[in-house]
């Protein structure tokens, strides 16, 4: 039992991780309407940029108690990133915008392997240690559990992300601006709102979200390089459209449904009898299933609407 | 107030809107009616900058606003309330009406014209928690035009009102519509196939067919005219 609970636990942290990249696809798709198969890029761009970030500012950092470290490293790199998703939809999307949805998805994945090859020229190849921001010590927990801070750390982060996500979507104007958009880009623009810009804050939101996505990651899983992101963000596309793509609590819960299916797949294989190298097959076996069974999603609606 | 003048528009190759021409004076209401297909609502479409003019221009309030982008038009106070409604189907009304305040600031004025939009429709009032996309087509014909008001436009063009709606709210609609030019003082662009009722409510009347303006003239002489009594009023 205390084993299950353990690993639901695990489960759970990691799910909490692609989550967040899950929102940075559903809402790009909710106010573009396409996959932006770039975002799982943008994930390793976080780690990286937390990687720099922590290195340039160490001797400023080292003087600070580590909860403000891990702060500052994580704003900035959620900043940086931000301004970088901005600058991909810029150069790469914007002059697409009334082509054919395909030409903008093959871009997509045109971006996603400049973003990787060009991370492999700049970073190098090989795979590179992420530091240890926060310390490695267990917080213990209730009845033989074990969590470490680092865990905490990722839960209490995304956490707060997802609830800060949701005040800005539901509460702000320009969150408005999004659902608005999301739903009749005509609309939107004959009220005033300046689509533009709204589907810049999208990919600015989206990607700081990756990004802290990416250096959570990094923290849990100690070692980066410029091909990390590419399952987790194939995860998180399955987890945006397991939670019904375009809808933001469905991607959170279908990021979290990911993380502790593939977790759980990987504790019981000798049980289960599946080979613990296929957690990884996990989330693409949800997929197919999800698609067969119930295509909109699990919090997806049908779209609607009455003319 | 909106002056339009040799309104070109084409969809590819094929042409939609041969020179449009037509005048609408302040506080006044104006009516283009035409029959399906006619160009109609691609003119709207053309003046609030949901499409590129070919040629021609669009003044208003004796300012060039041709082919400026959507949002910047409804900034200058000219707010278009399109065809099929377009409202916000999976926002309340409530937030629907704030859209159409998006662009404005004072809290006490967005509050205060809120209210006027209740007044006018007091159904919206009832249903203002009530998602917008499950309402009916004349309640949500009404939360357009409220939501267009919250605005506070000086021109407003509405594109067929009275489409897919019961007979009963077509006129508590239409009523509404004199009220919004009569006491708010908007000056309005009305696009109807229903040509007895917007030629009853209007002042002037434009009769445009296949992207071009056939007749203009008063609208009590449209009414009259034979041409006009046979095609669009039904004998």
């Amino acid at each position: 039992m205390s084993q299950f609970l353990q690993q639901l636990l695990n489960g759970l942290f990691l799910g909490s991780i692609y989550a967040l990249i899950a929102l940075g696809y559903t809402m790009v798709y909710g106010v573009l309407r396409f996959i932006n198969f770039a975002h799982g890029d943008v994930f390793m761009l976080g780690a990286f940029t937390g990687l720099y970030v922590n290195k340039l500012l160490a001797p400023v950092l080292a003087a600070l108690p580590w909860p403000v470290a891990i702060l500052i490293v994580l704003v900035l790199s959620m900043a940086i990133c931000a301004a970088l998703g901005i600058l991909i939809e810029w150069l790469a999307y914007r002059p697409l915008r009334d082509k054919p949805r395909l030409n903008v998805l093959i871009t997509a994945i045109g971006v996603s392997l400049l973003i990787e090859y060009t991370g492999q020229l700049v970073f190098g190849a090989t795979q590179r240690p992420f530091p240890a921001i926060i310390p490695k010590v267990n917080v213990g927990g209730l009845g033989g559990l074990t969590v470490t801070m680092t865990q905490v750390i990722v839960a209490v982060t995304a956490v707060a992300l997802m609830i800060g996500l949701r005040f800005i979507v539901m509460k702000t104007k320009m969150g408005m601006a999004m659902r608005a958009l999301s739903l009749n880009p005509t609309a939107s623009s004959l009220m005033g709102v300046n689509n533009s810009v709204v589907i810049s804050f999208t990919f600015g939101l989206g990607s700081a979200l990756a990004a802290a996505g990416g250096i959570l990651y990094a923290s849990l899983y100690p070692s980066i390089e410029p091909f990390m992101g590419i399952l987790p963000g194939l995860k998180a596309f399955v987890a945006a459209v397991l939670g019904g793509i375009g809808n933001i609590p469905g991607a959170a819960l279908g990021g979290l449904i990911i993380g502790v299916t593939e977790t759980l797949v990987a504790g019981y294989s000798d049980v289960l009898g599946i080979p613990s190298g296929y957690r990884d097959g996990v989330a693409f076996v949800i997929l197919i299933l999800i698609l067969l069974f119930k295509p909109s999603g699990l919090l997806g609606k049908v779209e609607r609407e009455k003319v | 107030m909106l002056e339009i003048e040799n309104l070109e528009v084409s969809y590819g190759s094929i042409k939609a809107l041969h020179g449009v021409s037509l005048k609408v004076p302040q506080g006044s209401i104006v009516t283009l009616i035409g029959a399906n297909g006619a160009g109609k609502s691609t003119t709207l479409r053309a003046i609030s900058g949901l499409i590129k003019a070919r040629g021609g221009s669009v003044k208003y309030d004796g300012e060039d606003v041709t082919n400026l982008p959507a949002h910047k038009i409804v900034a200058k106070g000219l707010c278009h309330v399109p065809e099929g409604r377009m409202v916000f189907a999976n926002l309340t009304v409530e937030e629907n009406l704030r859209m159409g305040a998006y662009l404005r600031n004072d809290k006490a004025g967005i509050a205060e014209d809120m209210e006027f939009s209740f007044q006018m429709f007091p159904r919206l009032k009832e249903r203002i928690h009530q998602a917008a996309g499950t309402m009916s087509g004349g309640e949500q014909q009404m939360l357009a035009i409220a939501r267009s008001i919250m605005s506070k436009p000086r021109c407003l063009m509405l594109d067929e009102p009275s489409l897919g709606i019961a007979p009963m709210l077509v006129r508590s609609i239409f009523e509404q519509i004199v009220a919004i030019n009569k006491e708010r003082g908007i000056t309005i662009l009305l696009v109807e196939q229903n040509a007895n009722l917007a030629l009853a409510i209007s002042q002037h009347g434009y009769v445009l067919e296949t992207g071009k303006i056939l007749l203009a003239d008063s609208s009590e002489a449209l009414r009259k005219n034979p041409q006009v009594r046979e095609a669009y009023l039904g004998g």
